[in-house]
């Protein structure tokens, strides 16, 4: 049997495989934050807070109502992105005619209130959410859980439809359309601010879904977002927002090089995705699939 | 400028009692009130803190006696402010609590600079008796190396005897794993890998895998709060426990095993100072904490400064006095300690309180009666052996001999 | 330093010419005030709130003046407190060469998270100044100097040149109000020279400026380094007041906070940054108490400083006043 640098190969096969799990979740945040930035031109600060609003979503939903898990993988980010749509009508939608750095305060703001709020609430140790599929398989170089298994599917098929949805469909179009010339579409009959609307709770749907399916495999606290947050805004950066199917490609492909970095130099692996960051802006300063802006 | 000591001074007023010639005492929770250690120390702490006064009888003994509490948010310089603040223009007279080991440094400078008094319960560094230990300072209910030297001694000597860490890269990781990579080794056991991950990493699959591809017994969590939480869960996801090898907790608190739940957490090993379901008084104190504090059940850190308290308020009514810090804690060390939580103990010249503390094993979910039930004792390590032997420790104020 | 022309307090752009003498009494006024300060006020506290309207000072530089939001303004604050400390404690430098010490590295790495930032603009700007400030962080977090979560302690404050004893709060106070007026009028004069003058063309309108023939990215540049410099002054003297430093001046929150004081006082004021440090240090002071209801008052601020009053105290308190103005006019 060869080695790589001291790690055997089945090791290798195992820890690309965590890393592409890692790497779903990268890619359904900052695929919301890419929908929503392409339209409303905001950087969604909020976008961790409502990925761990999402996660305690499924958490209440199941201590206060009963709804296991398949439930709440619906319910949940359609009430957080209701939240959310209600924060763009009131907050947001002022501050459209302003300077975009206004529009990432306030999201800044809001994520502080609402970790806050959730730490008063929850204390900040975190709560208990059971593994719905429990057990794995054996797969000859790892064991991987059933439930892993379960998010790298659930994320690409939910990444794979909204690129379809965005870049094959008339609805799709009028979107990418309304990204362009927002004045034009609505010349043309089509109610752009209530697209504007949707489409925010569309990408706060995603990042809620993304703490649902976090809530089994991590602990449940109102931090678990805002340590996320500053790492998907480093893929975004590397991804570039020009693309869909980019901040896709990014965040899986960020989640493997992250993973290998574990296993090859772990002492580094909460810094490689800031580093890849930095040369990406040396040479490629628009992102690996932006267009220059 | 009164600042925060307005709303605080306003929290609380004790020993309204007798009007003649009494000793006044002011006393400051210092602690985590909104963040990581919220849950552990908190407004419980300030809760245990007002019983241990009012236990003891202060006003009957002479004593008028005031609590009030600060939140330090886990900044060091929020931390020293206060205290600077309470020493300076509020006329505080001794600090409690105070964990984050950061926080806790920064405040027994202060005390020693003011000459009052600091009994830390919440804090793990045994630096706080060792390197930086001061005639102020008093560290009560555990540290770093007890909890290292416990888990390690206890597991090895139950046949737990390769371990395999995985260690939060940063000074106190490093420090739990030093500390207790040694007792593994003294006691005859072995350390088949260790690997250091980055603090706050959500995601610990990677290295849980290299742990079980070890083949190491045990594997040691030299880790704390969140990151230790989600490193037992992905094991119970992972399947670790079932495959056989055992984790051991370097540093859990009762609120964390709360927060995990019995099913992740069943099996685990870890060291306490205390535990409530243990002796008639423990559950006593436990039960009045339970009705005040919504029926939560109290942490040792809780429980460490009601004993801390108490022993300190023995020490002003011998004194008669708490305005010479030095003097209380000197007096903190001659006489014994004795209280229902701790039972008896001493504490040693280098401000250390020694006790016995204990090994307990997380039941399964099938043996609890309900919440709070989680503990089974294991091994109990005696007083003598439970502490860093006081010539270890690089004190100053202790002469090598 | 030389007290009478440059303090231009009222924050305006200075064009009405009655309002520099106006300044100028307003400006020896605030001088004496804090000169008799410390007799009243706790002084420890006054000196926290001038390092963190220093900070705010240097950091409105950048956003106000300049239009360059940062998101990562606590590396250079938190860099400089840890070098400050390091160099004091360990190697035994002087407080003065601590200092600078500390001043010179937050400017060396000012200059280089600056080359990499200012390829980005607008909201990018932000993202990657919060990510290299993240990186910045880790890299705090586990090397070994920095003394991890424990943070480097008991610095010891010495002597200034040897002479003046700063163990005294007292004469660290005016230490640290000396510091602070430096550093102000530093931030004075360069937003009111040419310098200035084409950062804020800058700001207003950026691709006019490049056809106008501006290195843009130069002028950039400078600014930033110039901002990360003094707000690396700032940090260094916090290590003196509180001897000590530690994780919190690095995180991401300290970040968040700085924006939030010049947000909440005024951005593009001079005198704005200050009162917002003012109140938001108060605050957080008499709210210790309050625990977890401090995050969310935070937030309710941000939102209620963005959604409603985005000119900040200072810049409404100048609206006002200038509309009362324009009012008699007519």
């Amino acid at each position: 049997m060869f080695e790589l640098l001291g790690i055997p190969p089945q090791a290798l096969f195992g820890q690309l495989l965590l890393g592409l799990i890692n790497g779903a979740f990268y890619a359904m945040l900052s695929l919301g934050l890419a929908v929503i930035f392409g339209l409303l031109n905001v950087i969604n600060f909020t976008h961790g807070a409502q990925y761990m609003m999402g996660a305690f979503g499924a958490w209440m939903l199941l201590n206060y109502a009963g709804i296991p898990f398949w439930g709440a993988l619906v319910l949940s980010p359609i009430i957080v992105a209701a939240i959310g749509m209600v924060i763009e009508r009131t907050l947001l939608k002022r501050l459209y005619h302003l300077d975009h750095l206004y529009g990432l305060l306030l999201t800044f703001g809001l994520a502080l209130i609402l970790e806050g709020l959730f730490r008063r609430q929850y204390g900040s140790s975190g709560l208990p959410y059971n593994n719905p599929l429990p057990g794995g398989t054996n797969l000859g170089f790892m064991f991987l859980p059933n439930y892993r298994a379960f998010v790298v599917v659930a994320s690409l098929v939910v990444c794979i439809a909204t690129w379809y949805v965005i870049e094959r469909t008339k609805l799709g179009s009028y979107l990418r359309a309304a990204t362009e010339r927002p004045d034009l579409v609505q010349a043309f009959g089509i109610d752009v601010p209530r697209m504007i609307t949707l489409t925010y709770g569309f990408g706060v749907g995603l990042a809620a879904l993304a703490g649902v399916l976090a809530a089994p495999a991590y602990q449940v606290s109102p931090t678990m977002g805002s340590n996320l947050i500053i790492v998907v805004f480093a893929v975004v950066v590397i991804g570039g927002m020009g693309s869909i199917m980019g901040a896709i490609v990014t965040g899986f492909g960020l989640g493997i090089v992250e993973g290998l970095t574990k296993v090859f130099y772990p002492e580094a692996s909460s810094t490689v995705i800031f580093v890849i960051m930095a040369i990406v802006l040396m040479v490629k300063p628009a992102g690996l699939f932006g267009t220059a802006k | 400028m009164r600042l925060a000591a307005i709303f605080l001074a306003a929290s609380s007023l004790m020993g309204a009692g007798a009007a003649y010639a009494q000793v006044p005492v002011k006393i400051g929770v210092l602690n985590d009130q909104s963040g990581l250690y919220a849950d552990l120390g908190g407004q419980g702490s300030v809760w245990a803190a007002k019983k241990a006064v009012e236990d003891f009888g202060a006003a009957a003994k002479g004593l008028k006696v005031e609590v009030i509490f600060a939140d330090h948010q886990n900044k060091a310089d929020v931390g020293t402010s206060v205290a600077r603040q309470w020493y300076d223009v509020d006329g505080v007279d001794a600090i409690f609590d105070t964990p984050n080991s950061g926080v806790a440094l920064a405040v027994s400078g202060v005390t020693k600079e003011k000459n009052k008094v600091f009994i830390n319960s919440g804090a793990a560094s045994s630096d706080l008796t060792g390197k930086a230990c001061t005639p102020n300072t008093v560290h009560w209910t555990y540290d770093t190396w007890a909890l290292a030297n416990g888990t390690g001694k206890a597991i090895v000597k139950t046949g737990g005897d390769t371990w395999f860490f995985l260690t939060a890269d940063y000074a106190f990781g490093h420090a739990l794993e030093r500390d207790t990579e040694a007792v593994v080794l003294a006691n005859g056991g072995k350390v088949a890998g260790k690997v250091r991950v980055p603090l706050n990493n959500a995601d610990f699959s990677s290295f849980l895998l290299q742990a079980q591809s070890s083949k190491a017994k045990i594997i040691g969590l030299a880790n704390a709060g969140g990151d230790t939480i989600n490193s037992i869960k992905q094991a119970a996801e992972y399947g670790i426990v079932e495959g056989g090898q055992k984790l051991a907790g370097l540093l859990i608190f009762l609120t964390d095993v709360h927060s995990l739940g019995l099913k992740v957490a069943q099996g685990l090993n870890l060291t306490s100072a205390w535990y409530w379901d243990m002796t008639d008084a423990n559950r006593k104190f436990a039960d009045a904490f339970a009705a005040a504090n919504g029926g939560k059940r109290p942490t040792m850190v809780q429980a460490g400064v009601y004993s801390g308290v108490t022993h300190y308020l023995k020490a002003v009514e011998a004194l008669k006095s708490a305005k010479d810090g030095a003097a209380v804690v000197a007096e903190m060390k001659k006489i014994p300690t004795d209280d229902p939580l701790f039972g008896k103990g001493e504490v040693r010249a280098d401000g250390r309180h020694i006790h016995p503390m204990f090994l307990f094993e997380v039941k399964k979910p099938s043996e609890s009666k309900g919440p709070y039930d989680y503990y089974t004792l294991k091994a109990t390590i005696p007083a003598n052996e439970a502490f860093r032997p006081i010539g270890e420790g690089d004190c100053p104020l202790v002469k090598k001999g | 330093m030389s007290t009478s022309t440059p303090t231009h307090p009222a924050g305006a752009p200075a064009a009405s010419g009655s309002g520099a003498s106006v300044g100028t009494i307003f400006g020896v006024l605030a001088i004496a005030v804090l000169l008799a300060a410390p007799f009243g006020v706790y002084p420890v506290f006054l000196m926290k709130v001038m390092c963190f309207a220093l900070f705010a000072c240097a950091f409105n530089l950048l956003l106000g003046y300049t239009g360059l939001l940062s998101f990562g303004h606590a590396m250079f604050f938190g860099g400089s407190a840890y070098v400050c400390a390091h160099t004091i404690k360990v190697m035994g430098f002087s407080p003065e060469l601590g200092i600078l010490a500390g001043v010179v590295f937050a400017a060396a790495l000012g200059f280089l998270s600056g080359l990499l930032a200012i390829r980005r603009q607008g909201i990018y700007f932000a993202m990657v100044t919060l990510a290299l400030a993240q990186m910045f962080f880790f890299f705090c977090l586990q090397a070994p100097f920095t003394g991890g979560e424990d943070g480097l302690q008991a610095v010891p404050r010495g002597a200034l040149f040897g002479i003046i004893d700063l163990t005294k709060d007292i004469n660290l106070y005016y230490l640290v109000l000396a510091i602070f007026v430096f550093g102000f009028l530093v931030i004075y004069r360069a937003i009111h020279s040419p310098f200035g003058q084409v950062l804020k063309a800058i700001r207003e309108n950026e691709p006019r400026a490049i056809s106008l023939g501006y290195r843009v990215n130069q002028y950039k540049l400078v600014a930033f380094v110039l901002s990360a410099a003094l707000a690396g002054l700032a940090g260094a003297t916090k290590v003196l007041v509180f001897q000590l430093a530690s994780l919190t001046d690095v995180a991401w929150q300290m970040s968040g906070e700085v924006i939030l004081m010049t947000l909440v006082g005024g951005m593009g004021t001079i005198l704005g940054p200050i009162v917002g440090a003012a109140v938001i240090v108060t605050m957080q002071n008499y709210l210790a108490g309050l625990g977890e209801w401090v995050l969310v008052i935070q937030g309710v601020i941000f939102v209620l400083a963005v959604s409603l009053f985005r000119r900040g105290f200072v810049g409404e308190v100048i609206a006002i006043i200038q509309q009362f103005k324009a009012k008699k006019a007519d």
